[in-house]
């Protein structure tokens, strides 16, 4: 039998794979690299990231990350709403922590309205952000080790995110979707009971959160996978607009709650954990670190949380109780006015960043002094913390692209708008 | 509990073929979670130990359409993705259900926007909404229910087999020439 | 901060006519737009202002003004601790920008999304298309004059 060179059998490969009615020509298709399209519905791209991989084999070459797949214009619908109105849209921003998105928004239309909330309103924003940061790691945590192929942190990370739900759902009187700022303050308050039972929930989480690091940081599958995986180095990461735990796992000591402290951040004592390699496995230190920060401040909260009101006293602007809009004429006047009109802040522009459990989370607001905004930008962290993948994911294998998505921790909800 | 107590007493029980494939079929219903946004992390948390979708014979959660028979479509759906969904239900093999999680899938809900499409029945037939933005995990497991029944309900001939096409046929000149 | 800029910049750039805002505790630049380059390249390496992270880049539609457009800039300096507000005027006619790409990378897809949703073209940007919208769409949405609802057809539906 006649010896076949590859000369010989790689064009009739090629002829059969493109067949006769397609007009593309490949010099040797079979040497050459390979395209290949992870998502938008892929179970490792959280969500509806969808990633244009170049491959030489099982090595990336390139990347390119294709988003709007959930690009729901959220901008667009700002400027036809009302501020109070566009309070349960934030919910689904960065949807694993609603709460924390709810106080950027407040605190971003307080700073254009000129006006503050009550210090136990602010209190309890922060004691709300907090439990949302916890929320949001646990599930990070989970999906990261999950992507990895440990499925069991996962279910356990969820076991303790439902007894934070439990919270939202005795505070806010949703368990997800929590919509619990106002304009001026937050929805109602919360009582003693629910405060000793936070306390109680931090008591044991402590001890569970420890179980679960066992699990993971003596594995040395998950420490195998993740260590020197996706590292970039300082410069870069902030070049690239890295923010959240990502930049804090490449050396950069920022956060905007010590770097411009908004609430009552300043009088809280907590740490920052830094780490220096870059890689995923640092950035899953700094979750995990940061989960015990959140569990110190959210103790210190309640041990610090003053009485009054949660909810400021200016008609103007802030929405009256429902009580007195059934019973008081002037009470009815405002509701009507704020529910109909919006609370007309002065005409000016503003810009108010937090830091949300991804990163930094900014409203920029323009106001012609009406009801309505006359343009609202929302600066998510995941948009920039995405832009960073074709950085980190070049030259890796493609088993680690999951590993680095998941690292980085994207919402596809905040990354689309 | 069940078929065990039926079988006690004698040994053997008699159904039809049409109630025999009806039960199989509901009671392990494989959903294919296409999870798109806040809607999704609901559906996880239905599977948490908490809810539990185990109990419903669906915790089989499959990312891969051929191995479905079940899509939860859960999270607002834009004009780019109504695409990608539909290809996805078109690899799903018959029967199928379609459950339509979340006010955002059911009529477009919050989202009165140039990008999202009002209402996912416009492409997709549907079986079950499920109301709530998004709905509790008892809820999704309620519309589980429903499809159960539905599915309970269904004899086998309503599932004739799809006219026979071979590989050969559909790819024709694509296949390898032997010379 | 305010000072050493308002020095610091004035003595840089001696032809551009910069005009400093104070609002809400935030300071606001603005000057025309054929410096931007410059003025962004100078603010990020000068020593004592570092301006090296770029928060944000997008534009508002003012509808009726004349120039028509303002691109927006958010850039802080982590060194300082403090955030600056950049503002060039857009006209429609032209409806151009030079990128800031080069000088923060993290401006590439906030441009580009700039891009999408409003039209301004931004020149030398290495990778200019659109970041949400698919590629055959015609509009750019954040536009005052298209609809909240989206015009019909313009981005099909598959078949039923």
């Amino acid at each position: 039998m006649q010896k076949l060179t590859k000369d010989d059998v790689h064009p009739k490969i090629v002829q059969a794979l493109l067949g006769t009615n397609v007009h593309i020509t490949i010099d040797d298709a079979l040497e050459n690299e390979m395209i290949l399209n992870m998502g938008p519905q892929h179970p490792a791209t959280h969500g509806v990231l969808r990633l244009l991989l170049r491959l030489d084999g099982e090595t990336v070459i390139a990347c390119v990350p294709e988003l709007g797949y959930l690009h729901r214009g959220y901008e667009k619908m700002a400027e036809n709403m009302s501020y109070l109105e566009f309070i349960p849209h934030t919910d689904r921003l960065d949807y694993i922590s609603p709460p924390a998105n709810n106080v950027a928004y407040a605190l971003a239309v307080e700073k254009l309205a000129g006006i503050t909330a009550p210090p136990r309103a602010q209190y309890i924003r922060m004691l709300l952000a907090e439990l949302a940061r916890m929320c949001s790691h646990l599930v990070a945590i989970g999906a990261l080790a999950m992507d990895v192929g440990a499925l069991t942190v996962f279910l356990w990370g969820l076991r303790e995110r439902e007894k934070i739900l439990d919270f939202f759902d005795v505070i806010c009187g949703a368990r997800f979707t929590t919509s619990y700022t106002r304009i001026g303050g937050v929805a109602s308050d919360v009582t003693s009971d629910t405060m000793k039972n936070i306390i109680s929930f931090i008591d044991q989480f402590e001890e569970k959160f420890d179980e679960m690091e066992r699990l993971l940081n003596g594995n040395r599958i998950f420490i195998e996978r993740l260590e020197g995986v996706g590292v970039i180095n300082k410069e870069d990461a902030i070049d690239l607009g890295f923010t959240g735990p990502n930049i804090r796992a490449s050396g950069v000591e920022f956060d905007l709650r010590r770097a411009t402290p908004y609430l009552f951040y300043n009088e809280m004592d907590f740490n920052i954990p830094v780490y220096t390699e870059g890689d995923c496995l640092a950035r899953y230190f700094v979750r995990a670190d940061e989960l015990r920060e959140s569990a110190k401040i959210v103790r210190q909260v309640i041990d610090k949380i003053p009485n009054g009101e949660v909810m400021l006293n200016s008609p103007k602007k802030v929405l009256p109780r429902k009580t007195e809009i059934y019973t008081k004429m002037e009470e009815l006047i405002h509701d009507f006015m704020i529910v109909n009109f919006g609370i007309n802040p002065p005409v000016g522009e503003v810009y108010h960043a937090v830091e949300n459990p991804k990163g930094v989370l900014g409203f920029y607001i323009v106001s012609k002094g009406e009801g309505h905004p006359w343009k609202m930008k929302i600066r998510s962290p995941s948009f920039a913390n995405i832009q960073a993948i074709p950085h980190l994911v070049k030259g890796q294998m493609i088993s680690d692209v999951v590993a680095i998505v998941g690292s980085i921790d994207p919402i596809m909800g905040e990354a689309d708008k | 509990m069940g078929l065990e107590s039926k079988l006690i007493n004698d040994g053997f029980f008699t159904t039809t073929v049409d109630a025999m494939a009806a039960w199989a079929r509901e009671s392990s219903v494989w959903p294919m979670p296409m999870g798109i946004s806040c809607c999704a992390i609901e559906m996880m948390a239905s599977g948490d130990p908490k809810y539990d979708i185990s109990r419903f014979g669906s915790e089989v959660m499959r990312f891969t359409p051929r191995q479905c028979d079940l899509m939860i479509v859960a999270g607002t759906v834009t004009y780019k993705m109504a695409h990608v969904v539909k290809k996805i239900f078109d690899q799903m093999p018959e029967p199928k259900w379609v459950i339509a999680m979340g006010a955002c899938t059911s009529t477009g809900g919050m989202y009165r926007s140039y990008n999202v499409v009002q209402g996912i029945d416009q492409f997709l037939p549907v079986d079950i909404y499920a109301a709530g933005c998004p709905p509790r995990p008892e809820n999704l497991l309620n519309a589980l229910m429903q499809i159960q029944d539905k599915i309970g309900k269904t004899r086998v001939k309503d599932f004739p087999d799809p006219p026979h096409t071979s590989i050969d046929e559909k790819q024709g000149e694509l296949s390898l020439s032997k010379n | 901060m305010k000072e050493l800029l308002k020095d610091k910049l004035t003595g840089q750039f001696t032809t551009v006519q910069f005009e400093f805002i104070e609002q809400f505790d935030e300071l606001t630049l603005k000057f025309d737009k054929s410096a931007i380059v410059n003025v962004c390249a100078f603010l990020k390496d000068e020593d004592g202002l570092k301006f090296n992270f770029c928060e944000d880049v997008t534009a508002i539609d003012w509808a009726t003004r004349k120039n028509r457009f303002t691109v927006v800039y958010h850039i802080f300096s982590m060194e300082n601790k403090f955030r600056l507000c950049l503002k060039v005027d857009v006209d429609e006619s032209e409806c151009s920008v030079e990128s800031v790409s080069s000088i923060w990378k993290a401006a590439n897809w906030a441009e580009r999304e700039a891009y999408d949703m409003y039209g301004i073209i931004f020149l030398n940007h290495p990778d200019l298309r659109r970041m949400y919208m698919p590629e055959e769409f015609e509009y750019h949405p954040l536009r005052k004059e298209y609809p909240l609802m989206g015009i019909p057809g313009a981005i099909p539906l598959p078949k039923k």
